[in-house]
Order: structure tokens, then C-alpha cells, then sequence
């Protein structure tokens, strides 16, 4: 416990990067995974072929090997991050920042777009039937009708992909990112006596975050609920 | 008369050694023949751990599989190899075991997360796996050596025109997720940016993620040797670890057993020659046996 106590600011950086891959990587695959979902639900055989495939593909593949490929085999064949290089007081964020974000976004995309096809699923087809009947074209029903509601009723499930993602970060930590495993690896190393305080602190700040996620989740649900 | 006698003394010694030397030349070329000592009867105090082992005729050693050169294990070998296993080795020889007789030695893997929590739950007997000497992990379990005193040092690309971890400062140097090596680099001011192992350190530095390595000199040798012309290793050491044997905390007479046999290694070439076949095989010079620390009176 007491390592952990002494370095507050290692461990509060190290949350800091880890909140940073949640937040960066969370709203890339929001924004991913609604396009995917859309494409999915789309009229377009091509587009709605090769977004199941790309399902099928990411889901069916463990995250660690997204991460190998993003990390490892990327820069073999010329997929490399050099290009980011920002720093922010003690934070920076580089490739090997810039390759885990995406790999997290690449796999989480694929769960949001599933969480997604299970709202627009809740939408009775009247809704789009009606909105076709107005004369919306396929961008407008969704943007308009279908895609609100079918956030509404993904809302729980959408909860469950974010906060998977959230845990999912540490993966990171082997990887190049200073995040909350990577210090807490470190410290279990230089204290190991200390090994169960350290351990505990850091899954109760995890429990904390994760709380923090379920609460906004409760929120949007709770103002949604009225559709 | 006595002048002649010491003569032939050496001279007998000399034609040993060399007849040794001789023994030794067909053998594989990492790792040395290591013969179990015969006769354990009465040899270790009775009760004591090491007549207990003796008497089992079966021993577990934690050891590392991923560090080249110190404890290594590739998928196809039944034994691991390196600095790390060659003391193993003379430590289970000691005990009257065959070192090479897989069903009498269990090499357990240990990474570094659980070389404390195995010693103290008795599912290895010792651990020699890279393992430093600190007083945190003397708290709660023994350690005793050092058998290798090592310090960290930095490779970069040949054309790097860094020369030492002042020219690094705040920039990313590479280290193994978890491991000391990590921290040192962190406390030397430089970002610690963690791979899996050191030879994706390697690939990060080939491509430019990194701007360098840093982990022990005698490892960071093995690895500008393997792949020549390409990286070269810069700088004075920067730290010291010094890697010692771990024992359960509670059998302490462990301690003076295990130094004695050190001892003997030192004494009889046995160290420096495990040195030059492991680690000095990357062009490092084989050091001077690193003295060993007093075994506290149980």
C-alpha cells in the first residue's frame, strides 16, 4: 500500500493514460461502429457483405492479437504512427500510444456495431416504412428516425462494450503505454511484499472508473427512457 | 625436496585442467557437462533442506525461459540454457541429482510476478532467475550470491549519434513490461516505453519507434552480435543489480550451502568457464567473480 501512497502523481498519470485510451479509443468506435451498423443495415449488398465480414473477423479474433498486429506486424509492412507526436506536460502520446488506440478502436468498433444492429433490430419497421413514405432517403431515415431510437434501446448494451473497453486498455500496458497495469506491474516488482495493497488499490480505482461509466449509462438511460 | 613436490603439483593440476579442457571440447557449446557429485550420505546435516533434497533425489528450480544468455528455453529443449542455469546446474550437482535428467530436475518457469509467491508457497525449491538482490524481497524471502553482478546499459542503432542516457533524456527508451530494467530507466529520466520481451525492444528500435534499448550489458552484447552491424551499445553501466539465488525464508541453512558451492565455482574456473560459454558469448569480457555477501546466523 504504502508504494502506492508515495507515488500518487506515477499513479495518477498512469490513470491518466489509461482514461485517455478509454476516451480517445470510446468515441473513435462509437463513431466506427455507427457507420459499420449503418452499412450493415443498409441497402448496399457490397457494404452490408463486407461489414459482416469485418464483424466477424474482429469479433472472432482475440484483442491481443489486434494489438500484435497493430504494434508488431504494422510497422513491418509500413503501417506506422511516427506521425503523432503530442505532448502535454507529463503525457505523450506517440505511435506506440497511437497504434494501441487504434487497435481498441478496430476491436470495439465491431461490438458497437452488434449493440447497434440489436437497437435498430427494436425499431419496429413501421418507423422506417413511414419515413420512407415521406420521402427520406436512406441517410435521412437513419439519421432521423431509425438511429435515435435504436440508441435508445442500445444504451445498456452499448454500456456493457464501453466499459469492456475500458478494462481492456491494460492490455496496453505491455505495448508501450506507461498505463494503470504497466505501474502497477512496476511497483508489485520493486515491493512485493506489498503485492496485496498494491494490487487492491488498483482494482479499487478500476471499480471507481468502471462505476463512473455504469452511472452516465444510468443517467442516459433514465432521460431516454420516455421514447 | 619440497620445491620439487610443489612443481609436481602444479604439473599434475596443469595436466588435469588441461585433460578437463580436453572432456570439454565436444560438448554443446552452450552449456557446460556439469557431473552430479556422488555420495550424499551424511553429507548434508541431517533435517537440513539439502539432505532432503539429496534424499528425494528430486529438485525444482525456478528459472527464467525468455532472457538470452541467462535463462533461456526454446520450444524444441527439454533443458533451458544460459548463466542462470549453468549455476543451477552445479547447485543440483551438489545434491548428488544429474542436472540433465529431466525427470529428477523440474525447471519451472518463474517470471518475475512469481518468483516471491512460488519460493514461498515450496513449489520451487530455489529460484535463479535473474533474481536481484533487494532488502524488500529479502523481507520475505532469502537471498543469498550475488553470482553475477550486472549493470544496465543502452544499445542504439549504429548511426544513433547518442552516446550515452544524457542525450535520452525524455525520450522513449525501450524495456521489458515488469521488469527492473524498466525502472531504471525511468529513474534515470528517460520514458519507459514496454514491450513484451527484448526482442520486440528490438524491432521498436529497428523501426524507429524508440530511440533505444536498455536492459544488461552482457544481454544487450548478445543481441549487437546477433544481428552485426546494425546496433551498437553505448554509455557506462548506470545501475547495479546484483543476481543472487533465492531459497525459502524458512530454510535458512540453504544460505551457507549455496555459497559454499558458489565459492567452489569461483575457485575452480567452473564460474568464469559457464560465463564464457553463456553470456560472454556476445563479445562481453568475463568479469571478476563478484564477492559474495555473508549469510546472516539463522
Amino acid at each position: 500500500m504504502e508504494i502506492v501512497l508515495d507515488n500518487l502523481d506515477l499513479v495518477a498519470l498512469a490513470f491518466t493514460y489509461t482514461v485517455l485510451l478509454f476516451l480517445i479509443a470510446g468515441v473513435l468506435s462509437m463513431v466506427f461502429g455507427t457507420l459499420l451498423a449503418a452499412m450493415r443495415v443498409g441497402p448496399v449488398d457490397v457494404l452490408n457483405k463486407a461489414t459482416s465480414v469485418y464483424v466477424t473477423l474482429v469479433r472472432n479474433t482475440p484483442l491481443l492479437i489486434v494489438l500484435i498486429f497493430f504494434r508488431i506486424a504494422g510497422p513491418k509492412v509500413g503501417l506506422k504512427f511516427g506521425f503523432v507526436e503530442i505532448e502535454i506536460g507529463e503525457i505523450r502520446i506517440t505511435d506506440l500510444f497511437t497504434a494501441c488506440v487504434v487497435a481498441l478502436t478496430v476491436y470495439t468498433a465491431a461490438f458497437v456495431c452488434e449493440a447497434l444492429r440489436s437497437g435498430v433490430n427494436a425499431v419496429p419497421l413501421g418507423q422506417a416504412e413511414a419515413a420512407r413514405a415521406i420521402g427520406l432517403p436512406f441517410g435521412g431515415t437513419m439519421r432521423n428516425v431509425v438511429l435515435p431510437q435504436a440508441f435508445r434501446a442500445a444504451v445498456p448494451p452499448l454500456a456493457s462494450v464501453q466499459i469492456a473497453l475500458l478494462k481492456n486498455t491494460t492490455v496496453c500496458g505491455i505495448f508501450g503505454v506507461s498505463e494503470a497495469f504497466f505501474r502497477m506491474h512496476s511497483f508489485t516488482n520493486s515491493e512485493p511484499g506489498e503485492r496485496y495493497g498494491i494490487f487492491i488499490s488498483f482494482a479499487v480505482i478500476f471499480v471507481f472508473l468502471v462505476e463512473i461509466v455504469s452511472f452516465f449509462a444510468n443517467q442516459l438511460e433514465r432521460r431516454w427512457r420516455i421514447a | 625436496m619440497r620445491l620439487i613436490k610443489t612443481k609436481a603439483a602444479v604439473a599434475g593440476v596443469g595436466l588435469a585442467l588441461s585433460m578437463a579442457a580436453c572432456g570439454n571440447a565436444g560438448s554443446s557449446d552452450e552449456s557446460s557437462d556439469v557431473q552430479a557429485a556422488e555420495d550424499c550420505d551424511g553429507k548434508f546435516e541431517e533435517g537440513s533442506k539439502m539432505a532432503e533434497l539429496a534424499d528425494a533425489g528430486e529438485v525444482t528450480v525456478g528459472v527464467k525461459f525468455d532472457q538470452p544468455g541467462l535463462g533461456f528455453k526454446d520450444a524444441s529443449s527439454d533443458v533451458p540454457t544460459g548463466f542462470d542455469i549453468e549455476m543451477a546446474k552445479l547447485l543440483v550437482a551438489d545434491l548428488c541429482i544429474d542436472p540433465e535428467d529431466t525427470d529428477a530436475v523440474t525447471w519451472e518457469e518463474t517470471i518475475s510476478d512469481n518468483r516471491e509467491p512460488y519460493l514461498q508457497e515450496g513449489r520451487v525449491d530455489m529460484v535463479l532467475a535473474t533474481y536481484s538482490i533487494t532488502p524488500e524481497r529479502q523481507a520475505i524471502v532469502g537471498q543469498t550470491g550475488p553470482y553475477l553482478v550486472t549493470g544496465q546499459r543502452i544499445m542504439v542503432k549504429k548511426e544513433s549519434d547518442v552516446q550515452s542516457k544524457e542525450d535520452l533524456q525524455g525520450e522513449e527508451v525501450c524495456s521489458a513490461e515488469g521488469s527492473t530494467s524498466i525502472e531504471n530507466v525511468e529513474k534515470e529520466g528517460m520514458v519507459p516505453a514496454s514491450a513484451p520481451d527484448y526482442t520486440q525492444c528490438i524491432e521498436d528500435l529497428r523501426n524507429g519507434s524508440v530511440e533505444a534499448m536498455s536492459t544488461d550489458g552482457a544481454i544487450l552484447y548478445g543481441y549487437a552480435a546477433d544481428n552485426p552491424g546494425e546496433f551498437k551499445v553505448v554509455g557506462p553501466e548506470f545501475s547495479e543489480e546484483r543476481i543472487g539465488v533465492g531459497y525459502p525464508k524458512e530454510e535458512p541453512e540453504m544460505c551457507e550451502w549455496i555459497n559454499g558451492v558458489i565459492q567452489d565455482a569461483y575457485d575452480d574456473g567452473t564460474w568464469a568457464k559457464a560465463y564464457e560459454a553463456t553470456l560472454g558469448k556476445g563479445g562481453a569480457e568475463t568479469p571478476e567473480p563478484p564477492e559474495l555477501d555473508d549469510c546472516k546466523a539463522a
